[in-house]
């Protein structure tokens, strides 16, 4: 990956800052805008750093950005963006777009999504994804410009070539089943993971209530009086420890996130190819039967019932002008159909080609970062309890003194 | 010591071993010195025509010369418990007699007859004997070794002498009666002292018990949810390659974090929320225990006044006074003691009983 920008460039979405606007429909608005901030990374030799430029960008233009990727690059699993809404809350935090530490999350998902593409080797090198990057004003005419939104397939038509498909490639099938599972699977966690937090909140919190009780006790102790005081005030630490603790944990349920929107990235891919090999299975049909035609109409045998046959035959036959006409136009046809499906099984095998490499480098990605990501939740669970030892601990000893 | 041999040899099936109960309370005078243990145990449901009660199996092993033999097993129901309760209270009304477990527990959808609630009375039961049995003044009443020792028509009988109804009645409006006179005129310093100290005590070991339960609830919600965290690790791993033996990893961890989560409650349940549960009770009880000292003084005060506005029976009033000045200093001495060594108790049992929870979290966050 010797090209890819992110080698070349340091990114990073360093600030979110509330603005207040108008919108497309001239209706004043609030919403979030991030300073992205780039540097050009200098080779070893030069002492100096280079100047950082940044510019402001609200999430809409990112999700433009990303619609326009999707649809330029069909064969790229491309990387998700951040929830638009705060999904999977548990009591504590609030589902408000505005909130503060929601959009900090946010913050960090859009800096992890600029880094994703500019790590990708062929998105990388994408021009608008540089303008988007470099360029402030005019972007969003630029984007219009390409035309992408012509090029996007209709959901339906999507919809239908995945129904009626008859041969898709095995492998883009099972691919579609594990995106699934996967999906499933994440969205399942992360809920149960939201209610044990909320849970585990309540636990720590509760102690809380002890450290409050054990200070009035100990007021009317003589001998108890010190071991209860500073007891309690071992379990007002206790009761704190929990606001932090789940603070990191937010961090790993964001990385399961990431992974559960790739799953719909990966079914895009799936369904461009289902799409392709829909046309082309359509294409050869519609080849098929125009020589069929074809050979009916040069020997003079119907072999399948049409109604235009019937007709001719109840109204009179046509003349063998009209006939030869018709020839004509068929053969024609069937020329033009027969480059055209030359060309879209070509297209059909470039993409599947193309695909299944980048299915490989995500599908390493996602081990590496998935596994990673497992084990800092470990070390998480660990110095979770590390900090309850010591905190019992000192309770203990407290207690002891009583 | 036959004693502790003759214990070991008696029956396997009794439950808790002498040794463990000597863990379990503390003695004032020392292991070696205890002579009289108790366990109550084998709850049995009975099914009459008019009701349905439980008994509960009571063994007695001792060595006291007083006691004929050195075993006993008799069975006694809840009633029965109750009764000892009163005839202690009536024979010692200025010291502290432990408390009983409820009649029944309104809050909750506990079942009169559940298997949570017949242990955990069974438990509070046998704390109960044991520590009149600790006690020093009530382990030798008389009522105490009926108690341990008579078969059920023996009781019954013995139940129906002594103060009957009527009497007892009489007693609690007189007491009903000088609690409303107010608080005693010269009332000693000291049982002031006291009584403000309970008022805050009671108040503050109300609040424990009830932090106490919320933790549980909340440890067991937490334990409820924790379970289906553990398979859907499991489930993930199906569809994985590479991480899958990670995946699997997590899924056993979650699963023992789950079964320390179920020591750490059972824990609590054991130790924590009976212990704070019988002070509660106990609070209930000082505060008694102090009305009735202020209605014996205020007994000797109104006879006092009363000589004050009479001069004549003068001699009369004399000796009555005498008696009650002595019932009264017996009474405050009595109580003063007392209260000195459930003090004492009060603080050993808090210490070793939060210092058992801050172990059991230490263990749950070790594990």
């Amino acid at each position: 990956m010797e090209d890819c920008l992110a080698k070349k460039m340091e990114i990073t979405v360093s600030e979110a800052e509330k603005r207040t606007g108008r919108n497309a429909m001239n209706i004043q608005e609030t919403y979030t805008a991030y300073l992205i901030e780039t540097r050009a990374v200098e080779s070893q030799s030069e002492g100096q750093c280079a100047p950082v430029e940044s510019l402001w960008r609200r999430y809409s233009e990112f999700e433009l950005l990303r619609n326009y990727l999707s649809v330029t690059y069909p064969h790229i699993v491309v990387p998700p963006l951040p929830e638009k809404r705060a999904d999977f809350v548990w009591h504590k935090l609030s589902a408000d777009n505005m909130d503060p530490d929601f959009v900090e999350r946010r913050r960090i998902g859009l800096e992890n999504f600029l880094l994703r593409v500019a790590s990708h080797p062929v998105l990388c090198l994408d021009k608008i994804f540089y303008a988007f990057l470099m360029q402030e004003g005019g972007w969003k005419e630029m984007v219009n410009e390409t035309g992408f939104q012509l090029k996007a397939d209709s959901r339906l038509k999507a919809l239908n070539a995945t129904f009626r498909v008859k041969n898709p490639d095995k492998r883009f099938t099972e691919l579609k089943h594990y995106s699934d599972e996967l999906q499933s699977v994440i969205s399942h966690l992360l809920r149960v993971r939201a209610r044990v937090a909320d849970r585990l909140y309540g636990v720590y919190k509760v102690h809380g209530n002890y450290g409050r009780v054990f200070s009035e006790w100990s007021a009317i102790e003589k001998e108890m009086g010190d071991g209860l005081q500073s007891a309690g005030h071992h379990m007002d630490v206790y009761a704190a420890s929990i606001d932090d603790i789940l603070e990191e944990e937010e961090h790993y349920a964001d990385q399961l996130k990431e992974y559960l929107f790739y799953a719909e990235a990966l079914r895009a891919v799936c369904r461009k190819h289902e799409l392709m090999q829909y046309d082309l299975e359509m294409a050869a049909q519609d080849l098929t039967s125009k020589k069929q035609q074809c050979e009916e109409l040069a020997t003079g045998t119907v072999r399948t019932f049409s109604l235009k046959g019937m007709t001719s035959k109840l109204f009179g036959q046509e003349t063998p002008e009209q006939r030869e006409a018709k020839i004509k136009v068929l053969e024609e046809q069937i020329q033009e159909g027969e480059e055209q499906l030359k060309s879209k099984n070509l297209e059909g095998r470039d993409f599947v080609k193309s695909a299944w490499a980048d299915i490989e480098r995500f599908k390493e990605q996602k081990n590496h970062d998935l596994k990673e990501a497992l084990i800092s939740y470990a070390v998480m669970q660990i110095s979770m309890c590390k900090k309850g030892i010591q905190v019992w601990t000192n309770a203990k000893e407290c207690f002891s003194k009583m | 010591d036959t004693s502790l041999t003759e214990v070991n040899s008696f029956s396997p099936s009794v439950p808790i071993s002498p040794s463990s109960m000597i863990n379990q309370y503390k003695f004032e005078d020392g292991p070696e010195l205890r002579d009289l243990f108790i366990t109550v145990d084998d709850p049995e449901s009975h099914i009459t025509a008019i009701e349905t009660f439980i008994t509960y199996r009571v063994v007695t092993k001792t060595t006291r010369g007083e006691f004929d033999s050195s075993e006993y097993e008799v069975r006694r129901r809840y009633q029965d418990f109750l009764w000892l309760k009163s005839k202690l209270e009536e024979a010692h009304p200025t010291l502290i007699i432990p408390p009983l477990p409820e009649k029944f527990i309104m809050k909750g959808m506990v079942e009169r007859f559940s298997d949570e609630f017949i242990e955990t009375r069974r438990k509070a039961l046998h704390k109960f004997l044991n520590r009149i049995a600790d006690h020093p003044t009530l382990t030798f009443n008389e009522d105490f070794k009926i108690f341990l020792t008579a078969q059920a028509w023996e009781l019954s009988s013995h139940k129906k002498q002594g103060p009957g109804l009527l009497s007892r009645m009489g007693q609690t409006v007189r007491a009903v009666a000088s609690s409303v006179r107010g608080a005693v005129k010269n009332r000693p310093e000291m049982f002031t002292e006291i009584n403000n100290y309970m008022e805050t005590f009671s108040q503050k070991i109300n609040l424990l018990d009830k932090i106490a339960h919320r933790i549980y609830k909340e440890e067991r919600d937490y334990f409820n949810e924790m379970k289906e965290y553990g398979p859907i690790h499991t489930l993930w791993s199906a569809s994985e390659e590479d991480i899958a033996d990670s995946l699997k990893g997590i899924a056993s961890c979650i699963d023992r974090c789950c079964r320390a989560t179920e020591k750490r409650m059972a824990g609590l349940s054991e130790h924590l929320l009976p212990i704070l549960h019988e002070y509660v009770l106990y609070s209930d009880i000082l505060m008694s225990v102090l009305k009735r000292r202020d209605q014996i003084q205020g007994e000797l005060d109104s006879k006092v006044d009363a000589l004050a506005n009479k001069n004549t029976e003068k001699d009369l009033f004399s000796e009555e006074i005498g008696k009650l000045e002595d019932k009264v200093e017996r009474a405050n001495n009595a109580l003063k003691a007392d209260w000195d060594r459930w003090k004492q108790n009060m603080q050993w049992d808090m210490r070793s009983t939060f210092t058992n929870v801050a172990e059991n979290n230490l263990h749950y966050y070790e594990e």
